[in-house]
């Protein structure tokens, strides 16, 4: 069997130990990110989403400065940062990118600070790309547990406010209207978002944390209107994504001979991107309004 | 702090800051913040790959901005707009990840990319600077009427002839000509902040467009100019400083147009509630 499979998998995949825990780890972001993306999608909050991803660095590289684990930095960071855009007015749609913005750019800002102080205080030149690239191959096996635990938390918050969510995320006047408590949901779910995106940044990095956020939800929500069916085809797009791009880039060690394989990012983004656009051609008739159709059948 | 080196970064960075401030004003009154976090940050991508096969960042800059703008159009058409920007920004993002782990580039250099080493500009690249930067001005005001119309009533705008979705290619296309002039300057991040904080600064002082556009480049190159002074003071990174001088003259703007509202508490509710959703 690995005789017959070898062209395709190089030898020693399953047995090398960063393999194992980017596969475990990678799978685990990319359900949750497709949870999570889903809704982020249907709220037109992407740009909140990757915003998270970049402010989270900021923290990161505060607590490489301070010496603790970056992921209580990014969760901390994010955390505050969804405060500060609830606050200036993520809720209007007109406001949304303009609350996104300024928190992003008072962010990259101290992210500046801080990598700067990181690159000249202690000579790790590699702080800079580490915190903004993420390398999946170099996560801690102890990580796991504290990875499974904050993912739990993210997707445990959307599935409890499941219906609520979908309602506010179609029409925040109908919402109401039913008396669902529109900010406290919105809130509830910025809470999640942060979480979620800090999980998957300081795992596997900005790049992929927004890949896997939007592309498999975007993809998933052209090809059935159905929320939850698209929550679950997202988080299975993501994680065969994810999987693959681990597989070819663990296989791309003896391709160029650049002595270091290709990274990651660049075949799980590569993948999906593909995904979102065969989709786009494949169910063009489908979609041609995604807002209105999306909000006529959700559910 | 004014030696012969420190002009060329005081006068590209005040080029960029003109520019921004203007370019700025129509970001934020469109709304399209994202694609002018998008295009810088995906254009760095650009500046690695032309580091790799050996030609000037700034074609690499252009390259992928231009092109980047156009894919956004062109995936915008049919999808959300955040939607096709997000997949944009990590699919430029992506590809710079591979440019970076076949080059053999020190990440100081990437750092300055990102982060802007305004020190670091040379008096030939001044020309391709302003050059650019005039351009991009030039177009601006060639489209003022249209663009202002499709941004603030864009269904009216339609309804009498305006073609929106040329104009928003147009748009993009300056934004993009801005993210190529300024990414050396100040940064593939902080051009963003630059681009987003005085103009939204400027229109919680004043609803009128020229007014907020003049107080827009004004706040942009008071930004710089404290930024490059004080990075010069304390040598901290420039980027810092123009993050949160950034954050606390929106802040200021916040708390100047809450406290208008306050004191004309009820005479003009309908210049209030303009004033809010333009504000907001």
């Amino acid at each position: 069997m690995t005789g017959f499979l070898s062209p395709l998998i190089e030898p020693g995949f399953f047995s090398n130990l960063p393999v194992q825990t980017a596969l475990v780890v990678g799978g685990v972001v990319a359900v949750v990110s497709g949870i999570v993306g889903t809704f982020t999608v249907m709220r037109g909050q992407s740009f909140a989403g990757h915003s998270l991803a970049d402010i989270g660095t900021a923290g990161g590289s505060a607590a490489f400065v301070l010496g603790i684990s970056p992921l209580f930095g990014y969760v901390a960071m994010n955390l505050m940062a969804a405060g500060a855009m609830e606050w200036i007015g993520i809720r209007r749609p007109r406001g949304r990118d303009l609350a996104t913005g300024i928190v992003l750019g008072a962010a990259l800002g101290l992210a500046a600070l801080f990598l700067y102080l990181d690159t000249t205080g202690s000579s790790t030149t590699g702080a800079t790309v580490n915190v903004l690239f993420g390398s999946i191959f170099t996560l801690p096996s102890s990580m796991v547990p504290v990875i499974a635990i904050f993912s739990v938390v993210a997707a445990g918050i959307v599935l409890v406010l499941y219906r609520p969510l979908i309602l506010t995320s179609i029409s925040a006047d109908l919402a109401i209207a039913q008396g669902v408590r529109v900010r406290l949901v919105g809130i509830c779910y910025l809470v999640a978002l942060a979480l979620a995106v800090s999980l998957s940044a300081v795992t596997i990095g900005a790049i992929l944390s927004t890949a896997l956020l939007i592309g498999p939800a975007a993809t998933a929500l052209r090809i059935t209107n159905r929320t939850g069916r698209a929550a679950v085809i997202a988080a299975a797009i993501g994680v065969i994504a994810t999987w693959l791009g681990v597989l070819l880039a663990y296989d791309s060690y003896y391709w160029f001979p650049n002595g270091g394989g290709w990274p990651v990012s660049f075949f799980v983004v590569t993948l999906i991107f593909l995904v979102y656009l065969v989709s786009q051609l494949r169910f063009r008739g489908r979609a041609l309004a995604p807002r209105q159709s999306t909000a006529a059948q959700a559910g | 702090m004014f030696s012969d080196l420190m002009l060329t970064a005081w006068e590209s960075a005040s080029i960029v800051a003109v520019v921004a401030g203007v370019v700025g004003f129509f970001i934020v009154l469109r709304g399209s913040a994202f694609a002018a976090h998008a295009l810088p940050n995906g254009a760095f991508a650009g500046a690695a790959g032309a580091s790799l096969i050996g030609v000037d960042a700034i074609v690499g800059l252009a390259v992928f901005s231009i092109l980047g703008a156009l894919t956004i159009a062109g995936l915008g058409r049919r999808a959300r707009h955040d939607v096709a920007t997000a997949l944009v920004i990590v699919m430029m993002l992506g590809l710079g990840s591979l440019f970076l782990s076949m080059t053999t580039e020190y990440a100081p250099q990437i750092y300055s990319l990102l982060f802007g080493e305004v020190l670091g500009v040379s008096s030939s690249e001044l020309v391709p600077i302003g050059v650019i930067g005039v351009v991009a001005i030039g177009a601006i005001l060639l489209m003022y009427r249209p663009l202002m119309f499709s941004s603030v009533m864009p269904d009216v705008a339609a309804a009498r002839g305006v073609r929106s979705r040329r104009m928003e290619v147009a748009f993009l296309l300056v934004v993009a000509l801005t993210t190529t002039m300024a990414v050396p300057v100040v940064g593939a991040l902080l051009i963003f902040s630059l681009l987003i904080s005085p103009a939204a600064a400027a229109r919680s002082f004043t609803s009128r467009p020229l007014g907020a556009m003049g107080l827009s480049v004004i706040i942009a190159l008071a930004t710089v100019w404290s930024a490059i002074a004080l990075s010069y003071l304390s040598n901290l990174p420039i980027g810092f400083f123009v993050g949160s001088i950034g954050a606390v003259t929106y802040a200021t703007g916040r708390g100047f147009s809450a406290w208008r509202r306050n004191r004309q508490a009820s005479p003009r509710p309908s210049g209030q509630a303009l004033q809010h959703s333009v504000a907001g």
